[in-house]
């Protein structure tokens, strides 16, 4: 009789953590802490003791590679499906296809600047919990980017706007909001870095990046976007854990952090909510299909969620963010406001654009009853009218740019939506505009940050905004032409009207349906592809 | 307040200083209560341009459209330069009147509050 | 340390695999109350909202690790909570 050996005890959860992950650390013998890690200690944030930090997730690599490798084989099946199936004729029609442009154009960039930012935070901080947490997000964020760009890649060989999106994401007036947005945060040290990405972003407001957006994916028949979302977003669920535990873990090391995580809390809940423009914007007016409003899903996401969460965080001494209360108060107006900015500047844009239809109209009275049929109803009629008669509505000059957020100042008084909101500053001599209060505090905290911030409509009358193969000197030189192109636009092409603009007239084309469900047309001509 | 940076004495470079415009200026221009223009306008002039070729020239590009802009009596024109009252002289230049670059102007018409009756 | 009743939820892919997940919450949490949207299961509950391992194993008739629900998670709120047996999601009183 042999004797058999009683098999291994398994690892606890806890146990197999802890040699993954903490035990791969040490301490230096030959260099101080200080030397290593140098980025730690300006901000003035004072950590005693990073073991504290508990990792909710308890995700051990090995765990991770499995996992989002099963994720990745779901997805990469689908995305096949999807491609052989001719699914991008399944959407609602070719008005959801913008939408699919400010993601690719606006998102993208997004995540591989997060990439870089979680890069830079693996390295800096000096806890070993908090660094395999900050590599995985890492290597989360490329494999978003990635995938994004595989999901509506497909799109790009039908439709227009799509193929120049690194050069959109740098250059384009409205895409300079989300690019400075993650710029001013991985040139901030490493703890503002964490509380403004993680916990600001993609805790407090992620649900209304993508909650909405893919629900909106999925009304609209968007396989491969929604895939690619629910995806995505199961690697959020984590970075959310990481974005509340990061907080916490700072406001229990010292009573000294309270005040500087707030003051982060304020600056980074306030360019985020701004940044979200673009989200509200889109789920109100370019979902043929849509979800729910703007309004709505800031008060399920932001007003009962993270009112519920600023409660939780009460006891430490934080408040609520400054000026959440004039979100509230606009969330009435920021997406009727923005989409009446992008018709009038339509012919700079990198998508076409259309005015709503009667029935779309009467979706957002019901949604909005305080304040669409009194403020902007009459400017679509309006413009409806002359579009009718022939002479539509255009905005032939460039916007006003808040210095911070590099919105245009599109947005009104939190007290009266007749009255646009100007915010003034000087630094040196020089003035500085804002859009509002929120960004004028940022920009005051913070003056030689924001000074050489680059403003796409400043750049353009600097005369910056030219290809290299271009002659500005040449007689027939058009700046305004030069500079669509430079930032990736086809002039002529990319935007403009939505009736008539090769994206409708294609889809009409190919699949018989109308490009637009609630204005429907018919054409009975041949199909044909875009050209490479 | 002054920004937090790990090398002491870190500043941006001014990125829109008047230098970098070719011989021009930006001035920022807006017209209260009517929000046809969703926004306000920056535009670079030169700053010898005289006021009164901003108001006959210019603003006629961006705002002819509107249908209270043929009705402007610009004798009873309010303005505004960087919030405080402005009374611009039409014979002198930009810069003579003081509007110096990046300047914010705010253009109001009592009277003509534009459409539907909520400054559109 | 008191719980606090401000909502806590789990968001889940709608799926094969998440249907019994979805039942063995609503079996566990008998104050949860699970919304349906377009491809996604969202479960809200009053300051507490626990996934049991063995719930989910008899509903799903295998052996699962509860970090599977990687996969199919889609968001979550309030302070989280893993053990081999229990996902727990909790906000707690002050």
């Amino acid at each position: 009789m042999t004797t058999s050996k009683a098999p291994a005890k398994k690892l606890s959860l806890k146990e197999n953590y802890a040699l993954l992950t903490r035990d791969l650390g040490w301490k230096p013998s030959y260099q101080t802490e200080d030397t290593l890690f140098p980025a730690v200690k300006f901000e003035g944030i004072k950590i005693h003791d990073w073991d504290k930090w508990e990792d909710p997730f308890r995700l051990t690599m090995d765990a991770y590679w499995k996992y989002q490798g099963e994720k990745e084989r779901k997805l990469y099946a689908i995305i096949d499906a999807f491609q052989q199936n001719n699914g991008q004729f399944n959407v609602s029609d070719a008005r959801y296809l913008q939408a699919l442009k400010l993601f690719i154009n606006g998102v993208i960039g997004l995540e591989y600047s997060a990439h870089r930012g979680f890069n830079i935070v693996g390295r800096e901080f000096p806890g070993v919990g908090t660094r395999i947490a900050a590599q995985m997000q890492a290597i989360d964020e490329l494999r978003h980017a990635q995938t994004q760009i595989h999901a509506l890649s497909h799109y790009n060989k039908y439709f227009a706007g799509m193929a120049e999106f690194p050069h959109q994401f740098d250059r384009a007036w409205y895409l300079s909001i989300p690019k400075s947005f993650f710029e001013d945060a991985i040139t901030s040290g490493p703890f503002e870095y964490i509380i403004a990405i993680c916990f600001s972003f993609e805790y407090v407001l992620t649900n209304l990046v993508f909650m909405p957006w893919m629900s909106g994916a999925a009304y609209n028949g968007d396989m491969s976007t929604v895939s690619f979302g629910f995806s995505a977003q199961s690697d959020e669920a984590r970075h959310m854990t990481l974005g509340i535990e990061v907080i916490k873990f700072l406001l229990e090391q010292d009573p000294a952090n309270v005040p500087i995580v707030q003051g982060w809390i304020d600056k980074w809940f306030w360019r985020g909510y701004r940044l979200l423009t673009l989200i509200a914007a889109m789920m109100d007016y370019m979902l043929p299909k849509r979800v729910m409003s703007w309004s709505e899903a800031w008060d399920i996401y932001f007003e009962q969620n993270g009112g519920a969460l600023f409660a939780d965080l009460a006891r430490y001494g934080i408040r609520m963010p400054k000026h959440w209360e004039v979100t509230v108060k606009e969330k009435g107006h920021v997406s009727h406001q923005l989409w009446s900015t992008f018709y009038q500047f339509r012919h700079a844009a990198g998508f076409p654009v259309w005015l709503p239809t009667p029935e779309e109209m009467d979706w957002m009275s019901l949604k909005y009853p305080d304040t669409f049929d009194k403020y902007y109803r009459p400017r679509y009629e309006h413009w409806a009218e002359l579009e009718r008669q022939g002479k539509p509505f255009v905005n032939a000059t460039l916007p006003q740019l808040c210095q911070t957020c590099q919105w245009p100042l599109l947005f009104t008084e939190a007290d009266d939506p007749t009255e646009i909101c100007y915010r003034e500053g000087s630094y040196l001599g020089e003035k500085f505009h804002f859009c509002s209060d929120g960004c004028k505090d940022i920009f005051s905290k913070e003056p030689e940050k924001f000074v050489h911030a680059h403003l796409p409509v400043h750049q353009i009358y600097q005369g910056n905004y030219f290809n290299a193969d271009v002659n500005p000197t040449a007689p027939d030189f058009n700046p305004l032409v030069e500079a669509l192109k430079y930032m990736g636009i086809n002039p002529g092409v990319d935007g403009g009207d939505f009736a008539g603009h090769i994206d409708a007239v294609n889809w009409e084309l190919w699949t018989k349906r109308p490009a637009n469900m609630h204005a429907p047309t018919t054409t009975d001509t041949a199909p044909e592809r875009k050209s490479a | 307040m002054s920004v937090n940076a790990i090398r002491p004495g870190y500043h941006g470079d001014m990125k829109d200083t008047v230098d970098k415009f070719h011989g021009n200026q930006l001035i920022n221009i807006g017209w209260d209560k009517h929000l046809m223009y969703a926004t306000p306008v920056c535009i670079p002039v030169p700053p010898q341009m005289p006021f009164g070729a901003l108001l006959q020239q210019v603003l006629p590009t961006i705002y002819g459209q509107h249908p209270d802009f043929e009705k402007i009596d610009w004798s009873v024109a309010i303005w505004s330069l960087g919030g405080e009252p402005f009374t611009p002289a039409l014979d002198k230049s930009i810069a003579d009147n003081g509007i110096t670059h990046k300047a914010s102007m705010r253009l109001r018409t009592p009277g003509l509050d534009g459409l539907a009756g909520v400054g559109f | 340390m008191s719980h606090s009743t401000q909502p806590v939820f789990i968001a889940l892919q709608a799926n094969n695999d998440t249907m019994p997940i979805v039942e063995a919450i609503l079996a566990d949490n008998p104050l949860a109350i699970a919304h349906e949207y377009p491809a996604m299961v969202k479960i809200d509950a009053p300051g507490r909202l626990v996934v049991k391992r063995e719930s989910v194993e008899e509903r799903l008739g295998r052996e699962f690790d509860l970090r599977e629900l990687q996969v199919n998670l889609i968001s979550l709120s309030g302070s989280l909570d893993e053990t081999e047996d229990e996902f727990i999601l909790q906000w707690n009183a002050a």
